[in-house]
């Protein structure tokens, strides 16, 4: 399976790198200005989508896990929101801050935004599985909306499109390499993945096991709130991602996360890069922005997976 | 050796256990059992370390517990997770391995997977090793989960009403496994059980709780009685004699 999925993301990027607004063909490679534009534009975005849907994927999948709820992810429950408010407080406060200072002021919000969530829905009975992604969707509102007025207050609302909706036409040679970032984030998740494995057994029954809950924990939120805080910073918020292939991925490969990740960030990536070939393609030679296409599919496939679970139960 | 002294716990201001001293002897088969509420779940967290301790001591063979590191005392003490609170989808051998990681640290080696094919083996489950645990039934869920705490193949297993939701066939099985724990393995088994004549039938020593207090403890002929019935649980059974041990009539 991850073999074939690897084919199809390797397909899928070939064909990323000649659809666009300016047409190219494979015999245009040799030539400098068909070169330039491979390497200053597609060839970056078609990395940038490859890893955010990958990050994004994996940061869903942990977050799903720390909640041990099936119905949450870090870009709809105030993670996304709150990296989206650090960026624009530092935009608002120090409008010369170079670039790094704007990243890490969106991975510290994410991260508080994320602390925050986590202390909300600690005190829900588990019994009551819907009131977490309730509590996470009002949460993520409430910030979404802080956001918002801020934004007002400060005549920044026409900024504000470029934070929450994610798109990649913006994407060139230069203005994406935080995305590695949120990739080497991602991947670091995998040398925890057993520890993390551990936490769906309950906090009690891994602390028996010797694990230290907390540190395994800090570790996986911040993964998560870095990821998320990139992806904004240089995409904007990208939906449903990290909602919709973890549960598919789960069905298949299960919850024992050195199994799952691998399987999640291949199908995180393959979703998003192909939702931005669809993007260019749909309206050419104009586009969509991806997270409005992944949120179309995304929430078809969400529907799709409820109810086959509904049937399963 | 599990040794308690001057225990005393409080949850949200009221007392659920008053000025237990307790000694549970290495090997054998233990079994709290009291009314709901006596704080038996309380004192069986209190000995897993997963609560802090408010006053008294708690040993564990030659480990104080709130000394000891958690990761040194997992490869002493196991205890037995509620099944039921756990909704992931894994794969039963993935689960029972779960019970290595004391040893290895997330670097499974091939004595660890020995162990978890042991494991598997003797809780009956090779076959379903690769099942997830939403597609077994109850009864495998549980073994699956004993068989977890016993890969962690530690001294001392403990064990939070392990027979819940389970059908008679089910919860006998697993008794019948705990037992052999006991007596192959030589381990000290304790085990909180609602059912008193799963308790008197399998196990060694009875600790009775009542109002966090230890209202009796000893061998269960000795300590099942029509008084212990009247004054402890509140109910007026009778107390037969069925070949040698005591049956509770119901």
């Amino acid at each position: 399976m991850l073999r074939a999925g690897l084919a199809l993301l390797a397909a899928l990027a070939c064909l990323s790198v000649f659809v666009g607004t300016i047409p190219l063909s494979p015999a245009d490679l040799l030539g400098a200005e068909g070169w330039s534009l491979v390497v200053d534009s597609r060839l970056p975005r078609t990395f940038a989508a490859i890893l955010a849907g990958a990050g994004l994927a994996i940061t869903g999948q942990i977050m799903q896990l720390l909640a041990r709820n099936r119905f949450v992810e870090p870009m709809t429950a105030g993670a996304g929101q709150s990296a989206a408010l650090g960026i624009l407080l530092c935009t608002l406060l120090v409008p010369a801050a170079p670039i790094w200072i704007k990243m890490a002021a969106a991975a510290l919000a994410a991260l508080a935004g994320s602390l925050i969530l986590m202390a909300l829905i600690r005190p829900l009975p588990p019994t009551q599985p819907l009131l977490v992604p309730l509590v996470a969707l009002v949460y993520g509102g409430v910030i979404g909306a802080v956001v918002a007025f801020v934004a007002y207050q400060g005549d920044m609302m026409q900024f504000l499109g470029t934070w929450l909706t994610g798109e990649l036409s913006g994407v060139l040679r230069g203005r994406y390499e935080l995305l590695w970032i949120a990739a080497a984030a991602s991947a670091a998740t995998f040398l925890i993945a057993d520890r993390l494995t551990l936490l769906t057994l309950g906090e009690d029954a891994a602390r028996a096991l010797g694990l230290n809950v907390g540190l395994v924990t800090a570790g996986a939120v911040m993964a998560v709130s870095v990821v998320t805080a990139m992806v904004v910073v240089t995409l904007g918020a990208i939906p449903f991602v990290g909602l919709v292939v973890p549960n598919l991925t789960a069905r298949l490969a299960g919850d024992n996360l050195r199994r799952a990740l691998p399987l999640t960030a291949l199908a995180g990536a393959l979703l998003v890069l192909a939702a931005d070939i669809f993007s260019r393609w749909i309206r050419a030679p104009y586009e969509v922005p991806v997270a409005t296409t992944v949120a179309a599919i995304g929430a078809v496939a969400f529907l799709a997976l409820i109810r086959r679970g509904a049937a399963r139960a | 050796m599990i040794r308690i002294t001057d225990l005393h716990h409080r949850l949200g201001g009221a007392p659920v256990l008053n000025d237990i001293d307790l000694t549970i002897p290495h090997g054998g088969l233990t079994a709290l059992i009291g009314p709901n509420g006596a704080g038996k779940s309380t004192l069986l967290s209190l000995i897993a370390r997963l609560r802090p301790i408010q006053r008294g001591r708690i040993s564990v063979g030659p480990h104080e517990i709130g000394k000891v590191a958690d990761r040194d005392l997992a490869r002493v003490l196991a205890v037995m997770p509620q099944s039921t609170e756990v909704s992931a989808r894994l794969r039963l051998a993935e689960l029972v391995g779960f019970g290595r990681y004391p040893w290895h640290r997330g670097r499974p080696g091939a004595e660890d997977r020995a162990q978890v094919d042991r494991a598997l083996e003797r809780f009956s489950l090779t076959d379903l090793r690769d099942r997830f645990l939403d597609e077994v039934s109850g009864g495998q869920k549980q073994r699956a989960f004993a068989a977890m705490a016993y890969a962690q193949d530690t001294d001392y297993l403990l064990l939070d009403e392990p027979l819940n939701n389970l059908d008679i066939a089910a919860a006998r099985d697993l008794m019948r496994l705990m037992r052999g724990l006991a007596d192959e393995d030589g381990k000290t088994v304790v085990v909180v059980l609602h059912d008193i004549n799963y308790a008197t039938a399998f196990a060694d020593r009875l600790v009775v709780m009542k109002e966090g207090r230890i209202a009796a403890q000893g061998a269960p002929s000795e300590v099942v009685t029509d008084t212990l019935l009247a004054e402890v649980f509140g109910t007026t059974a009778r107390v037969a004699e069925v070949e040698g041990r005591p049956l509770v009539i119901v």
